[in-house]
């Protein structure tokens, strides 16, 4: 059966002062349709890479695209041209940013920059662009749609930019949602609304969605699948269960641990105290730090992702020999 | 342990809207409204709240970066803002705040021993040796390397900026840190540092702390007390346990359902709360959460509540109780 | 605690800071060449008396039997109506732009880079203050200034350096005060009163020293706008007065001969021209450079 979402080997550099930096590394990740799958990792972890390649706006120079495929239904998106990109752009494959103020035009009002998309993807006249951008600012429960169309973004609060944020993503009917930490910037009491909102859309629409996070109990309650990201790596992957019940990887574990519990536990974070996380050896395995025993083969060899059980994938040597990782 | 470090009574800060061409008042911004609480030595009070509720405004006025429109602060048996401009700079050795844009808290243009030096260099007249020695002190105690004194903050990662904002903090020997919200902007590896680093420092050098921060899972792992805000006022109060455990106001309750942990298998063991913060210009009437409350009553717009005790110091403003 | 301000620890990262940015100018090819010729701008400012073929026509000689022929091996730019060596005047006048160039333009930034951030960061009374000074001193154009203060206090150089210092300070306060009314917001400022830093102090070393990097480029650019006005007013009579060799000077006593001797004002002219292109350059460059959003790392 032909995947819905594929990507194979996907390799992207930067070009910095220094040389070529390697951000993304992907040798396999597929995205079923209809469901919802995480990526969580640090900033800087590559996500933001990962989702602004996937709908070809990454800036090259400096990014530079090594290798790979990124397969959507069947076709190689990065053997696409600009103009077939931008016809898959917002009408398939559609993306929520995380500052829905910088995201909004600050000098058009929010009728505007919704009615301009659907006309541009569309191709519909103004008024009926007009009725349909109503309908999806109804959809994404704002009350009053009619008199927010003519607010200014600024007027607005977080939650309901946000909203408008989702309604422009969903306005030209995509099924692929890229969701890219679309919370952050919001208050935990209206953050809750949005998640659920975008499940709902998801569930209504049938849309597959990519949410990224850099929150494990945000991609926890919202997603079927996660991965985590850790340098431009996948190091585990499988059902959100998986992952966070029964956590294989060092560096998945650290993270789980890191989050701060009751004023009674301590956070037992000895070896990321000493080494600051990851060893600058390119050769071995980037996690070494993190691990109280390692191999050999972690120093010399960076772990491929390898099926741990079922669903869940890990990249680690010790793992993959069925070793016990302490931290 | 029990000697009370910091009382605060209806403390209170409006910022007036000013236009036309005398530049008068036509509205107030209520952003700090009849604030009361206490700090006992050796504690540490967490303050909770999202976005419009007044905790930036509040560590302003605390820290007297700017005059409260009524109320008093009484800090280490001295009123805060009738107290002489000598006593003022007095106080301000003992009470220290770190700040939580680890970019911006450090003059990017200096160098890591001036900024860490700046307390020393201003209130004492230490001699340039001993000041270095002291700067490698607090640098050590931060976790930081020594070579780190010459080097500008641009050229360490969020983590140990924090750090370096730290050892400026405790340069002095304070007796209460206000901490606003000083692991929002790092990574989640560098806040378990600084967390635990800063529980650390708190028993070895019998430090008093007032936490700020919309993140409950930080302030739950850090403090004794639990302060909580909605729109300028404080909705409920007490022990760190009481609060997480038994929370008695409808916005406390809110708050602590709303947030997945990697124990939420599904969206639906979240809510969220309806509408979206008032204005504080123009502030709902009677108890302001009333707008929101999924408890809300009749009465509850026409009359504001007040402090009610649960027990044990555990206190919350609601006509439910 | 002079040592310890400037002991090499502390003087070092500065020094490496500075080298940074030479490096990073040097990478425009344009802002690289007008560095270099600013070098040799430099280097004949200082050494033009030793430089000079004929070091006695610059102030002190007259020449009358070589009055005004044309450029020749012996008087490479020709010479004028009192038979000297421009070559020699000119090469004397880089003497002269630059010291008055950055002689106003530093005056200038002396009075304009405090008062303007005094202005942004104090209370508003201060700052309403300030800027109503500097609106008044804003509103006088600058020659109008000058030629006011020649007839005071007579025309000379001096007294045209002082004239333009005085209406030129205020662009800088506009700038600085600017920066500093940002600045005062940002947590270090915060940091430093919550420490207790007395708020001079505040301004000087922490928002003075953020408020430069606008101020640079544009005080760069100024070096070449004062020079064209030095060279203005003394084409007018109130500045330079003869003998002295400024450009401005040369290119009004040219004016006379302009049709037959074309080499008395095309070669001052042209050094004009050549000065003030590079000091533009130089701070476009500096712009790109010191913008942290345009500088690539």
């Amino acid at each position: 059966m032909k995947n819905y979402f594929e990507i194979e080997n996907l390799k992207v550099d930067y070009k910095t002062y220094e040389g070529e930096k390697n951000v993304l590394d992907l040798e396999h990740f597929v995205l079923e349709k209809g469901k919802t799958f995480g990526l969580v990792g640090e900033s800087g972890a590559g996500k933001s890479v990962l989702a602004q390649t996937i709908l070809g706006i990454l800036s090259r120079p400096p990014g530079i695209i090594k290798s790979g495929k990124i397969l959507f239904d069947g076709e190689d998106l990065l053997s696409k041209s600009e103009k077939e990109l931008r016809r898959i752009r917002g009408k398939r494959i559609s993306m929520i940013f995380q500052d829905p103020m910088s995201t909004l035009n600050p000098v058009f009002t929010v009728g505007t920059q919704i009615t301009r998309v659907i006309r541009q993807n569309q191709g519909v006249n103004k008024k009926e662009a007009f009725k349909r951008a109503v309908e999806k600012i109804e959809l994404v429960k704002i009350s009053d749609a009619a008199d927010i169309m003519e607010a200014y973004p600024h007027e607005l609060s977080g939650g309901q930019r946000q909203r408008i944020i989702i309604a422009i993503a969903l306005s030209c009917d995509a099924e692929l949602l890229i969701a890219d930490e679309p919370t952050r910037n919001l208050d935990v009491t209206i953050q809750a609304g949005i998640l659920k909102l975008i499940a709902k859309l998801q569930k209504e629409l049938n849309v597959s969605v990519l949410f990224i996070a850099n929150n494990l109990g945000l991609a926890s309650a919202t997603c079927d699948h996660l991965a985590m990201l850790h340098e431009g790596k996948i190091i585990e992957k499988g059902t959100t269960k998986e992952v966070l019940h029964n956590p294989r990887h060092p560096y998945t574990k650290a993270f789980i641990e890191a989050i701060p519990k009751d004023k009674n536990h301590k956070i037992h974070l000895e070896q990321i105290a000493k080494n600051n996380g990851t060893s600058l050896n390119s050769a071995g395995c980037p996690n070494i730090n993190l691990c109280l025993e390692t191999e050999e083969k972690c120093q010399e060899h960076i772990p491929m992702l390898k099926q741990f059980q079922g669903t869940h994938w890990v990249a680690c040597h010790r793992v993959q020999e069925n070793k016990e990782v302490n931290l | 342990m029990n000697e009370t470090l910091l009382q605060v009574s209806a403390l209170t800060k409006h910022f007036p809207i000013l236009a036309g061409f005398f530049s008068r008042p036509v509205a107030w911004v209520k952003a700090v409204d009849n604030v009361n609480f206490e700090v006992h030595r050796g504690e540490t009070l967490g303050i909770v709240g999202e976005s419009g509720c007044g905790k930036t405004t509040l560590v302003n006025v605390l820290l007297n970066l700017m005059k409260p429109t009524a109320g008093k602060v009484i800090f280490d048996s001295i009123d805060l803002y009738s107290c002489s401009k000598k006593e003022l700079r007095e106080l301000r050795q003992h009470l220290q705040i770190v700040f939580q844009d680890p970019f911006w808290s450090l003059n990017p243009r200096w160098l890591v021993k001036d900024i860490v030096a700046e307390p020393l260099n201003v209130h004492l007249k230490l001699k340039p040796d001993e000041t270095i020695k002291r700067v490698e002190e607090l640098l050590d105690m931060v976790g930081l390397p020594k070579d780190a004194v010459f080097k500008s903050p641009h050229e360490f990662s969020g983590g140990q900026r924090q750090r370096i904002a730290i050892a400026r903090a405790l340069a002095l020997n304070p007796k209460l840190l206000v901490l606003d919200e000083p692991t929002s902007a790092i990574d989640i590896f560098s806040q378990a540092q600084i967390l635990e680093l800063l529980k650390d420092l708190k028993e070895r050098l019998n430090l008093t702390y007032i936490l700020i921060s919309h993140d409950l899972s930080v302030v739950h792992h850090m403090s004794d007390k639990i302060m909580v805000m909605y729109l300028g006022e404080v909705v409920e109060y007490g022990a760190a346990d009481d609060i997480f455990n038994r929370p008695a106001h409808p916005y406390t309750k809110a708050l602590l359902n709303a947030i997945p942990d990697i124990n939420t298998e599904s969206l639906d063991e979240i809510n969220e709360l309806k509408g979206n913060v008032p204005s504080a210009v123009n502030p709902p009437a009677g108890c302001r959460f009333n707008t929101r409350c999924s408890e809300v009553m009749d009465f509850c717009a026409g009359k504001k509540p007040l402090a009610s005790d649960i027990g044990s110091g555990h206190t919350a403003s609601c006509h439910l109780l | 605690m002079i040592h310890q301000a400037i002991s090499w620890q502390t003087v070092a990262p500065r020094i490496k800071d500075l080298r940074e940015t030479v490096y990073l100018l040097n990478r425009n090819k344009l802002t690289k060449a007008a560095i270099l010729i600013i070098y040799a701008l430099i280097f004949i400012a200082i050494f033009s008396p030793w430089l000079a073929p004929h070091p006695t026509h610059i102030m002190l000689d007259t020449n009358p039997q070589d009055k005004l022929l044309p450029p020749s091996t012996e008087y490479w730019f020709g010479t004028d109506e009192l038979g000297r060596d421009i070559f020699s005047r000119v090469l004397y006048g880089t003497r002269i732009s630059l010291q008055t160039g950055l002689l106003a333009v530093g005056i200038s930034l002396l009075i304009g880079i405090p008062l303007g951030a005094i202005a942004g960061a104090s209370e508003w009374y201060v700052d309403e203050s300030i800027m109503r000074i500097t609106d008044i001193f804003l509103s006088f154009p600058g020659l109008l200034m000058a030629i006011a203060i020649a007839a005071i206090l007579g025309p000379s150089l001096q007294n045209a350096i002082f004239a333009i210092s005085i209406s030129w300070w205020p662009w800088y306060t506009r700038i600085v005060r600017g920066q500093a009314i940002s600045l005062k917001e940002r947590q270090f400022v915060k940091a430093a009163q919550a420490i207790g830093t007395p708020h001079l102090k505040i301004i000087f070393k922490h928002i003075i020293p953020n408020c430069v990097a606008p101020v640079i480029v544009q005080a760069s650019m100024d070096i070449g706008g004062v020079i064209l006005t030095i060279a203005a007013l003394s084409f007018l009579g109130l500045g330079a007065q003869p003998p002295t060799p400024e450009w401005g000077l040369m290119i009004a006593t040219s004016r006379t001969y302009f049709l037959s001797a074309w080499w008395y004002s095309f070669f001052p002219g042209m050094a004009i021209l050549v000065t003030v292109l590079v000091f533009n350059l130089l701070g476009d460059g500096l712009r790109e450079v010191l913008d942290p959003k345009t500088r690539k790392k």
